[in-house]
């Protein structure tokens, strides 16, 4: 039996060279085609944003790299390491335990308290005792700028601060990589805003591999180091903010100046 | 006509065998997967208080209801042959053979059977699951295999409990109308009950334990549709639970009487 102690360890390539590639990625629900020949590559420390409508296919494309989906045809390789070939959750387990996934809508334990939700993985995974897991969850909780929070429920909490309580409960193993699953939907533009430049600081004082899926193009512009847009289940375009604004590509462009709601109704 | 009604009957056997065999694989992977470390001891006991503990009251009320009712029921049927004075046995034998077992089984389908499903349901659609899975904690284990076993613990102690309750029941109504001492009910009460009679109640209850587990889990842990699923799996649990409770009382019952006759 293939423990989690004997599965694959990630031998990260430096900084710049690919870490993780998707070729040829397919996907359907229903016989309705959402991915369609998906071709990626994210490089060792970048923080790569995946754009697109929504029902696009972006977060099915990264819950591939946790193990939540399974591709119907492709391969996804992760620092040498074929996921696609992966069969036991064990497996799975010993590379999730190096990737943080901060889900869209937070997904906190409701039956937990904040800290409890913080130190659930350091609790399963990590040999630390109580001190020491209380010591780590108030760092992870001051590095995503809450504090004296533990006790509370994650009810109690507004729903920009829950994507902070999500977004320590990601860092507390120490990842070396974050995807980010719409981190801003359903925010205000203000706390938006927030959880932006809680993303970049993190970015910069982690020097982590991020992928954030978003169709929020003010987010994506201010934490991206790369862009890559999907349409119609394919990368259409890939590049850097700047190649973005000049692109002459027709689904680029559609997607930077969506028809106005006065237009379409001919105001 | 008659070939329709067929195809529908065979429709829904096909679907009961079906339905019958993901639960067993679901109580299968739950149940060996506590097998394996880690273990979860401190979720097991944490979710007997809940299901156990918080349960008591209301099997407790039930089961003294019951046996005083049957008592009331009784006594008069029993009094046009002389023999109201066996109202004691008849009361501890029913409760401790069949009335114990079921009645704690049914009233924890109710109760926990449904807050299970409903828990693990609001857990799915709001992806608590998923992010368990990403967080390398298997909720196979975790969720599912330490309610199970919790369920399977819980159910012969709050059977003990209702038992006795019944008999106390009972007891009300043999000292009040028919005028029999505490002693004397005491006395015909174990008379006539032997291990014979309180081991299969017992074994049964460990089986409707594991049912109320699975079933409960099975159906919050397979949720689609968000809120409006979790409503629906909820009522499929308390339904399903029930009846399969009632169902295998029925094959268990007969075993038993082969094996303690």
């Amino acid at each position: 039996m293939v423990t989690i102690q004997s599965a694959p360890t990630l031998i990260l390539p430096p900084k710049g060279e690919p870490l993780i590639c998707f070729q040829g990625i397919y996907k359907s629900y229903n016989h309705k085609p959402v991915l369609r020949g998906v071709n990626l590559e994210v490089r060792c420390g970048e923080t790569l944003v995946i754009l697109g409508r929504s029902g696009a296919g972006k977060s099915v494309l990264t819950s591939m790299l946790v193990g939540l989906e399974t591709p119907d045809a492709g391969t996804i390789t992760l620092a040498g390491v074929e996921l696609t070939g992966l069969r036991t959750e064990t497996e799975w387990d010993r590379l999730r335990l190096q990737m943080g996934y901060l889900f869209q809508g937070s997904a906190l334990y409701d039956s937990m308290t904040v800290g409890e939700n913080i130190a659930f993985p350091l609790v399963h995974h990590r040999r630390l005792t109580l001190n020491q897991i209380n010591q780590v969850v108030k760092e992870k909780l001051a590095l995503v700028g809450l504090k004296e929070v533990e006790g509370l429920e994650p009810s109690a909490l507004s729903g920009g601060m829950q994507r902070r309580v999500a977004l320590a409960r990601t860092l507390a193993l120490n990842p070396h990589i974050i995807i980010y699953d719409e981190p801003t939907a359903g925010l205000d533009p203000i706390t938006s805003d927030g959880i932006a430049h809680l993303i970049r600081d993190l970015q910069k004082s982690l020097e982590v591999t991020s992928i954030l899926v978003t169709h929020d193009l003010r987010t994506a512009r201010f934490v991206g180091d790369r862009l890559a847009l999907l349409y119609d289940g394919r990368i259409v375009f890939l590049g850097s903010n700047q190649e973005l604004e000049d692109s002459d590509n027709p689904e680029v462009k559609s997607f930077l100046s969506p028809i106005s709601l006065t237009e379409s109704e001919g105001i | 006509m008659q070939d329709r009604v067929l195809q529908l009957a065979g429709h829904q056997v096909v679907r009961f065998v079906d339905y019958m065999g993901q639960l067993t694989l679901f109580f299968v992977a739950a149940f060996t997967a506590l097998f394996r470390p880690p273990w979860f001891f401190r979720e097991v006991i944490a979710q007997m208080f809940h299901l156990g503990v918080k349960s008591l009251p209301l099997v407790a009320v039930a089961a003294f209801s019951v046996g005083l009712v049957l008592a009331m029921q009784t006594v008069g049927v029993l009094s046009w042959f002389g023999a109201a004075n066996y109202i004691a046995t008849i009361v501890g034998m029913s409760m401790v053979r069949e009335l114990g077992p079921v009645l704690t089984a049914l009233m924890v389908v109710g109760r926990a059977g449904s807050g299970m499903s409903a828990e693990l349901g609001s857990m799915r659609v709001t992806r608590q699951i998923d992010a368990m899975r990403v967080s390398a904690v298997n909720p196979m284990k975790y969720l599912v295999g330490t309610r199970l076993l919790a369920c399977m613990l819980v159910l012969p102690l709050l059977t003990g409990v209702a038992d006795i309750l019944g008999i106390l029941g009972g007891w009300v109504i043999g000292v009040t109308q028919v005028g029999l001492t505490s002693k004397y009910y005491y006395q015909l009460t174990l008379k006539y009950i032997s291990l014979n009679d309180v081991v299969p109640g017992v074994l049964k209850t460990v089986v409707f334990g594991a049912i109320i587990g699975t079933v409960g889990c099975f159906h919050g842990y397979h949720t689609t549709h968000g809120t409006f699923g979790v409503g629906q799996s909820t009522k499929a649990a308390v339904v399903s639970g029930s009846l399969l409770v009632l169902i295998s009382d029925v094959f268990l019952t007969r075993i038993s009487l082969l094996i303690w006759p």
